[in-house]
Parts: C-alpha cells; sequence; structure tokens
C-alpha cells in the first residue's frame, strides 16, 4: 500500500531527458510550473499535455510510474477540486439542497484539478530522470550566488539529496512496521478519528527511531569515507551544458510562448 | 487446532508490469504442538507464507482453513486469527515504541479488548515466559541489550496468547550467545506451553537440531516437507537449491563418496560422531 | 614498521541515569595490544559487547583512546591533523547494509569517498571502475542500492572504500545482517582484497568459519584480548571458546569430540575439507 509512492525515486534509464544537464532540467520545470498559471483556457491545457507527454515518451519512463505519483496526493486533489467547485461565487450550475455548483466554480474546479495533476506529473519526469546526487549537484550550483551571504548552500544541497535517496528505504520500513504491529492486533480503519490517530502511534515512534538511528550511523559512515564538507571536493560528474542543454533551453522558451499566445488566440 | 493451507498461490502487483509470483500452488497442514522448520533463500516466498498464514495478505487463490473455516470468508474473524496465530517478523525489536517494557507488552492483548487485569496478568506471564528479567519489566526498551529487546518482543506476541508461533529469522543479527538463548527459548515454550512453532530460518544447523519437520521453498514453491533426516536426505536437490545441508551431514555424505563405508545419516554433530567412531572402531559399537 | 599499532589501549565512556547524572564508568576496551603487519589478514571474534567494534573504531579515528595510543602507519589517531589522512589509510566498513550507502546510483556511491578526497574527475571513474571490478560488481554499477541484496549492498561499501585506495581495510561484522549466500560472497571478496590485491584486512566478526581463512585472530571477551594466534591455534581451544560460547565451526567440534574419543586425529582441524580429508586416510 505504502510503497507506491514515487515521489523522489529515480528510474534508471538511457534516454535523452536522463542525459540532459539536472540544471536545465531544474529551470525547465520551473517554467513548466510557470506556464500553468499563465492562461485561462482549455486550449492551454491541450499544449501543456502535449509537452508533457512529448517528455514522457522521452524520457523512457512508463507512464504508470508518473501516474503513481498522484496516489500521494489524491487527498489534497479532492481538496482543492471540492474547495473550488462550492466555493467560486457565479452563475449557478446546479442546486443540491443549500450547496449550489456555479458554471465558474465548476470550470475553477476542473481547472485547479488538472493543474495540480499537471504540476506533480512534470515534476515527477524531473525525480524520475535525475539522480538524487544530479539534482542537488545541480540545485548547489544553482544557487551558488547565495554563498556570498554565507548560506550553507552545499549543506542544504547535501542534506536533501540524502533524504530523497532514504524515502524509499523509509517507505519500506513503514510497511514492516505497519504489518508487524497488526499482527498484534492494531486497528488502522477505526471510524473514530481521536483512535485512529492514537493508533498511529505504534508506527511513528518505531519510525522515528529508525530513522535517528540511521542517520547516526550514515553520519559515522560518511565521515569513515572522508567527507567533511564541500570546501576541496572533487565532481565525480561536473555538470557541463552541451548542445542538447541548448537544444532543450530553446524548446523551453517556444513552448513558453506557444503557451502564452496561443490559448489567447484559440479559446476554448 | 489446525491450519490448512490449500493449493495456496500469491501474486505480487498482479496485472502490473512488476508483477512477481511469490508462491504457487503451495499446500501443506499445521497441526498441534508441531515445531516445523521452514527453510529457503531470501526471496523464495517463505515470507509471504508466513503472512497469509495470518492473514496480513490475502492469497491470489487457493485457501487456508482454520479449524475447517476459511479465514478470506466474509464472516470469519480475522482479529481472532492473528490472535491465534502469532507472527514475530524479522528484528521484531524494531516495533518496541512503549515508554517501558511491560506497558509495550500490554499493546496486543489491549488490542484483543481483554478486561485490564487480564491484560496484565498474560503480559507478566509472557515476560517470564521469555525470561526476561523481573528488573527490565519496566524500564525503557530501548535501554536492553539486543537480546533482551528482541526477548521482550517475542513477549508482545506471546501475550496474546497463540495457538501458532511463527518467528521469522528470530536469531538474525545476534551473536552466537544470543542466537542459543533465543532458540533454546523457542524450544522451551514449544515444549512447555504446547503451542506449535514454524521457525523460519537460514541456518540448515539450527533447523536440524530444533525441528520435528522441515519445509523446504524454493521459487515460491513447497519441495520439501519431512522429518529432518527424511528432508536432508536429499542432498544434491538441496544442493541444486543452493542451500546447505548440516556440517555434520556434509561430511558423513562427503566420507562416502570417498568410499568410506559410514552411513550418512546423522545431521547433527552428536550422531556424526557416534557414527564416525563407530566406523572407527570396526563396527563394534 | 607496523601498518596499525594499538599500545595498551584502554576506552571509557560514562553511563548516565535517566536524569544525565553519572551512573559510572564503563571499560569498553582494557588495555588492549594489537599490531598489524601489512598484507595481513586479522579477525578479531567476540561477542556483542565484547569491545572489537569498540576497538575496530579506534583505528578509524572515530573515536579516540582514554589511555594508550593507536598508531596508523606511524601516525598518532590523537592527532587531529592526520585525520583524514588516517581515514584513508583505514578505510572502514559496517555492519548495516541499508546505512552506509550514500549515492542512489551504485557508482556516485563507490565515488562518494574520493569525490570527498579531492580526486580529479577521470581518475575518480578508473577508481570506480577499477573497485566495482574488483568485488564483483561492475555489471550492477547503474542500478539503485535500494534494488540489491544485503550480500551486493555489502560489496557496494568495501567498492566505496576501497576506491580510497587505502592501505587497509576494517570490516564491523560486515555480514551480521545477511543470509548465507550474503555472508560468502562478502567474504569471498574480503580474501580477494588481501590476496590479490595485497590489502590488508582487519575483519571483526562472530562467526568463526569467516576467521579460518585469517592469518591470525584475536578473541575479545568483556574489553580484553583473551585468545590470540594463528587459526589452528586457537581453534584447538575448543573448550575455551565453547566457554566464550563462539560458535564452533560443527567440523571442529567433530574432530574434537572424536579425538576425545581415542580417534588419532591431529589437533586445530578447522575445515569440512581437512576433516574428511584426515579422516578418509584412517578409516
Amino acid at each position: 500500500m505504502i510503497r507506491e509512492i514515487t515521489i523522489g525515486q529515480y528510474y534508471p534509464a538511457d534516454s535523452v531527458i536522463h542525459r540532459l544537464d539536472p540544471r536545465t532540467k531544474i529551470i525547465a520545470t520551473f517554467l513548466f510550473i510557470v506556464s500553468l498559471f499563465v492562461f485561462d483556457s482549455f486550449t492551454g491545457y491541450i499544449i501543456v499535455a502535449g509537452f508533457l507527454a512529448t517528455c514522457i515518451i522521452l524520457s523512457k519512463v512508463p507512464f504508470s510510474y508518473m501516474v503513481k505519483g498522484l496516489k500521494a496526493i489524491v487527498m489534497l486533489l479532492m481538496l482543492t477540486v471540492i474547495i473550488n467547485m462550492f466555493m467560486t461565487p457565479g452563475e449557478p450550475l446546479i442546486t443540491v439542497w443549500k450547496v449550489t455548483i456555479t458554471k465558474e466554480g465548476f470550470r475553477a474546479a476542473a481547472f485547479m484539478g488538472l493543474r495540480l495533476m499537471l504540476l506533480i506529473i512534470g515534476s515527477s519526469v524531473m525525480t524520475l530522470t535525475t539522480t538524487p546526487n544530479n539534482l542537488t549537484d545541480a540545485l548547489e550550483k544553482i544557487l551558488g550566488p547565495l554563498k556570498v551571504f554565507k548560506a550553507p548552500v552545499h549543506e542544504i544541497a547535501m542534506m536533501m539529496s540524502i533524504a530523497l535517496s532514504f524515502i524509499p528505504i523509509l517507505i519500506e520500513e513503514t510497511d514492516k512496521i505497519m504489518k508487524a504491529q497488526m499482527a498484534r492486533g492494531a486497528d488502522f480503519e477505526n471510524k473514530n478519528l481521536i483512535k485512529r490517530v492514537k493508533s498511529y502511534i505504534p508506527i511513528l515512534v518505531p519510525l522515528f527511531i529508525s530513522a535517528f538511528r540511521r542517520a547516526g550511523d550514515l553520519a559515522m559512515a560518511m565521515e569513515a569515507r572522508c567527507y567533511r564538507g564541500g570546501d576541496g571536493r572533487t565532481k565525480m560528474n561536473p555538470l557541463k551544458y552541451c548542445r542538447r542543454d541548448y537544444i532543450a533551453y530553446a524548446v523551453c522558451i517556444i513552448y513558453l510562448v506557444a503557451v502564452v499566445v496561443i490559448p489567447r488566440i484559440f479559446v476554448i | 487446532m489446525s491450519l490448512i493451507v490449500n493449493h495456496v498461490n500469491y501474486i505480487y502487483g498482479e496485472n502490473t508490469a512488476m508483477e512477481v509470483r511469490a508462491l504457487s500452488d503451495v499446500s501443506f497442514q499445521i497441526g498441534d504442538n508441531e515445531f516445523i522448520g521452514v527453510i529457503g533463500h531470501t526471496g523464495c516466498g517463505k515470507s509471504t507464507l508466513m503472512q497469509l498464514l495470518n492473514g496480513i495478505l490475502k492469497p491470489t487463490s487457493g485457501e487456508i482453513l482454520y479449524n475447517g473455516q476459511d479465514i478470506q470468508d466474509e464472516d470469519f474473524d480475522k482479529k481472532l486469527l492473528r490472535n491465534k496465530v502469532g507472527l514475530v517478523f524479522q528484528y521484531p525489536e524494531h516495533q518496541l515504541f512503549e515508554v517501558d517494557v511491560f506497558t509495550d507488552v500490554c499493546y496486543g492483548p489491549r488490542n484483543m479488548g481483554l478486561e485490564e487485569n487480564e491484560i496484565q496478568l498474560r503480559a507478566y506471564d509472557a515476560l517470564k515466559a521469555v525470561k526476561l528479567r523481573d528488573e527490565c519489566f519496566y524500564v525503557s526498551p530501548f535501554d536492553l541489550s539486543g537480546g533482551e529487546k528482541r526477548r521482550a518482543a517475542i513477549a508482545g506476541v506471546l501475550a496474546m496468547k497463540p495457538e501458532i508461533l511463527i518467528l521469522d529469522e528470530p536469531t538474525a543479527g545476534l551473536d552466537p550467545k544470543g542466537r542459543e538463548e533465543i532458540l533454546s527459548l523457542i524450544r522451551s515454550l514449544h515444549d512447555e506451553s504446547g503451542i506449535s512453532i514454524i521457525l523460519v530460518s537460514h541456518s540448515m544447523e539450527d533447523v536440524a537440531e530444533y525441528a520435528d519437520r522441515i519445509i523446504v521453498m524454493d521459487k515460491g514453491k513447497l519441495q520439501f516437507d519431512g522429518s529432518p533426516a527424511e528432508v536432508f536426505d536429499n542432498y544434491e536437490a538441496l544442493a541444486e537449491m543452493g542451500l546447505s545441508v548440516p556440517a555434520s551431514k556434509r561430511v558423513l555424505y562427503t566420507l562416502q563418496q570417498k568410499g568410506v563405508p559410514v552411513k550418512a545419516k546423522a545431521i547433527t554433530v552428536h550422531d556424526a560422531v557416534d557414527e564416525i567412531y563407530r566406523v572407527y572402531s570396526g563396527g563394534k559399537v | 614498521m607496523n601498518l596499525i599499532e594499538a599500545k595498551n589501549l584502554i576506552f571509557e565512556y560514562i553511563r548516565r541515569d535517566k536524569d544525565g547524572e553519572v551512573d559510572g564508568v564503563t571499560r569498553a576496551v582494557n588495555n588492549v595490544n594489537i599490531s598489524v603487519k601489512q598484507g595481513d589478514f586479522i579477525a578479531v571474534l567476540g561477542h556483542n559487547g565484547s569491545g572489537k567494534s569498540t576497538f575496530a573504531k579506534h583505528i578509524n579515528a572515530i573515536l579516540h583512546p582514554t589511555e594508550g595510543t593507536v598508531l596508523v602507519d606511524g601516525k598518532d589517531t590523537l592527532d587531529e591533523e592526520y585525520l583524514w589522512d588516517i581515514r584513508q589509510t583505514a578505510g572502514m566498513v559496517f555492519q548495516n547494509p541499508d546505512n552506509q550507502i550514500i549515492g542512489s546510483v551504485v557508482e556516485e556511491d563507490v565515488g562518494f569517498g574520493p569525490e570527498n578526497m579531492g580526486v580529479p574527475t577521470k581518475e575518480i571513474w578508473e577508481r570506480v571502475y577499477e573497485s566495482l571490478n574488483i568485488v564483483g560488481m561492475y555489471e550492477y554499477r547503474k542500478k539503485s542500492p535500494n534494488k540489491l541484496s544485503g550480500g551486493q549492498k555489502q560489496r557496494v561499501s568495501i567498492a566505496g572504500v576501497l576506491a580510497m585506495h587505502p592501505k587497509c581495510i576494517i570490516l564491523d561484522e560486515p555480514t551480521a545482517m545477511l543470509d548465507p549466500i550474503g555472508r560468502k560472497e562478502v567474504i569471498r571478496a574480503v580474501r580477494a582484497l588481501n590476496e590479490v590485491e595485497n590489502i590488508t584486512v582487519i575483519l571483526i566478526t562472530h562467526y568463526m568459519e569467516e576467521a579460518i581463512y585469517a592469518d591470525k585472530i584475536y578473541v575479545m571477551d568483556k574489553g580484553s584480548v583473551v585468545l590470540e594466534g594463528e587459526p589452528h591455534e586457537v581453534f584447538e581451544q575448543v573448550e575455551k571458546l565453547e566457554e566464550l560460547r563462539l560458535s564452533v565451526p560443527e567440523a571442529t567440534k567433530i574432530a574434537h569430540e572424536l579425538r576425545g574419543k581415542g580417534v588419532p586425529l591431529p589437533v586445530g582441524i578447522i575445515s569440512e575439507e581437512e576433516l574428511v580429508e584426515t579422516l578418509s586416510k584412517i578409516l
């Protein structure tokens, strides 16, 4: 059940997207997220979905993997849709008892839902095709200028990288602990909300303890391998822009222009 | 009490790209007061099988009958099954969470909805049964030694008074002393309280010494089911699965292959010594 | 000059009760003298709590002696200046395969040490491939460590240390959490390091079977070295070892019991092959 979360998991494959410089991917993902909010018609979504589909096909990552990431945010997604649906004033569409769904509300809900889904899938393309180490290297480079203000950029990047690579292990651990407590008669399906929250304590406590133990072990292992912060470190994969990165940037700009302009011409 | 596993199949992620067949057509029975050793490699399906037995996983096809009733039936009380078939996972000390050992052991009985004094009585009995020192009862489980933690965790399952106790690699990560303590503890539980034990293990020596019956799993299939002597007679077949037989048996077998007139029956050190000595003294003993 | 030299090593730590008050002092390592020559394969046996892991952590300068000295390649581990030299000279592999892998791809993990040491990029890759080849994990270089078995993960960890080009590798119970197949894989890799690459190996373990390939064995109990010598010498002392409740290999037990019954077997039989060989001659 809980093993199905794929956020932050790397999917090894040999594709154009995998080979892109991680900085390109981060910036492109950022531009992609921005692009989701610059239009207000369904034409825009067609372009975005088309662009995203192309990227997914190029990435050679099975589509089912991308969608899996959505499962984790189903609750958030539904909440957003419901709030938008019922809270937007406008021309009434259906009225059931005291609740009115407006035409605008319906539209807003559909837009927000789609945006969220595209956003998650779009970011999954980045995380699934980039190893956490590469990702953080890129982040470190992009945020590099902040070092002037004494920001611990390297440390933050390293922390992120480790956190990401430990997600699968912690997920597996949660699954194990849950099963073990179920064998001791734990009930995670209690109707009573307070009881249900309480029933998670036997999972959270062991999970935290294990996370701390792992953190301690890992810190020791890193020190034993001469880790001493970012100074004097060399890189296995120094970041270098290639021709494909410039092409990718060009594609992104064309895409952005298309998203801004086309929906204003063809409004659906 | 009887637990019957009838033509059970289990497939992980059925109908997805990552479909893995974990068990295929597994059938066997467990009766009262048995001591069964289950052996096989990591990934042979033994852990899946254990989780099926107490209803944490549901078979893809086939059925598991507890006292004649299908445990997947709508009206079957799954909670009851989990009480009757106790499951101790690998590294069970990782599931301890309460402020002290005693309260932690109470967690299982409390989930069963028992009376408070019954809960405490069971916790006390269970802690006594795993031979934990009295001083340990009211300290934090995290302050115990590795072996003690594991015994406390076993007590947590024992307090639910199961009829079958399944232990998945109960000696993993322990040193020889801790291993011996846990194994002799399990044997005394079996001998004194009369519960059935299923011991999942990698160690042929341990299984040969403690179990009355051995089940061998390989690639999701049940390969052998019989007494240790019978099962370990399949020397070549086991070797082909990459499973070793106990060292004593191996020594006798290799001697036999070299033409020494020993019978390769023994599976423990003691019996092997007797057999070699018998041949050495010219069969007079 | 000895590569590793522990002289009168004592390590004590302060126990504290719930309120953080000093409860007492525990001596985890008590007056240990161990010296290791370049190219040796040393095994340190003992229970959990015998002080063997605490001792091992001194060689890598993770812990520092309360009394006595530890010299690694002639450098005192107390000298801050040599800290990174020492850690590079004496690399360390730990028990839990999941808690020491830093990269999310095998080759990235192996490269972590050289990156920290500031090795130039091109050379990092050479070292990574070379190390993965030695432990037989080259074909897995692009895999995610999470998809590997325990034994494979430990071999990756060994490669990670190898890539730092150490003179000595300390393995702190590398097989304690593995299944029999994983244990075999790791021990095979460790022997290759020692025999082929001539790297000094210090193997900390509680499995006696793993110690039979060692040049010298130290048995620790309650912080002190209680037995030392070549495998044959140590394994002879079956009673003593059983008293320490270390698991004597079955072959050694059989030989010992047969000798007790008057069967003329030489002392110090440690492997099954040896036992079968000798028995087939006299039976």
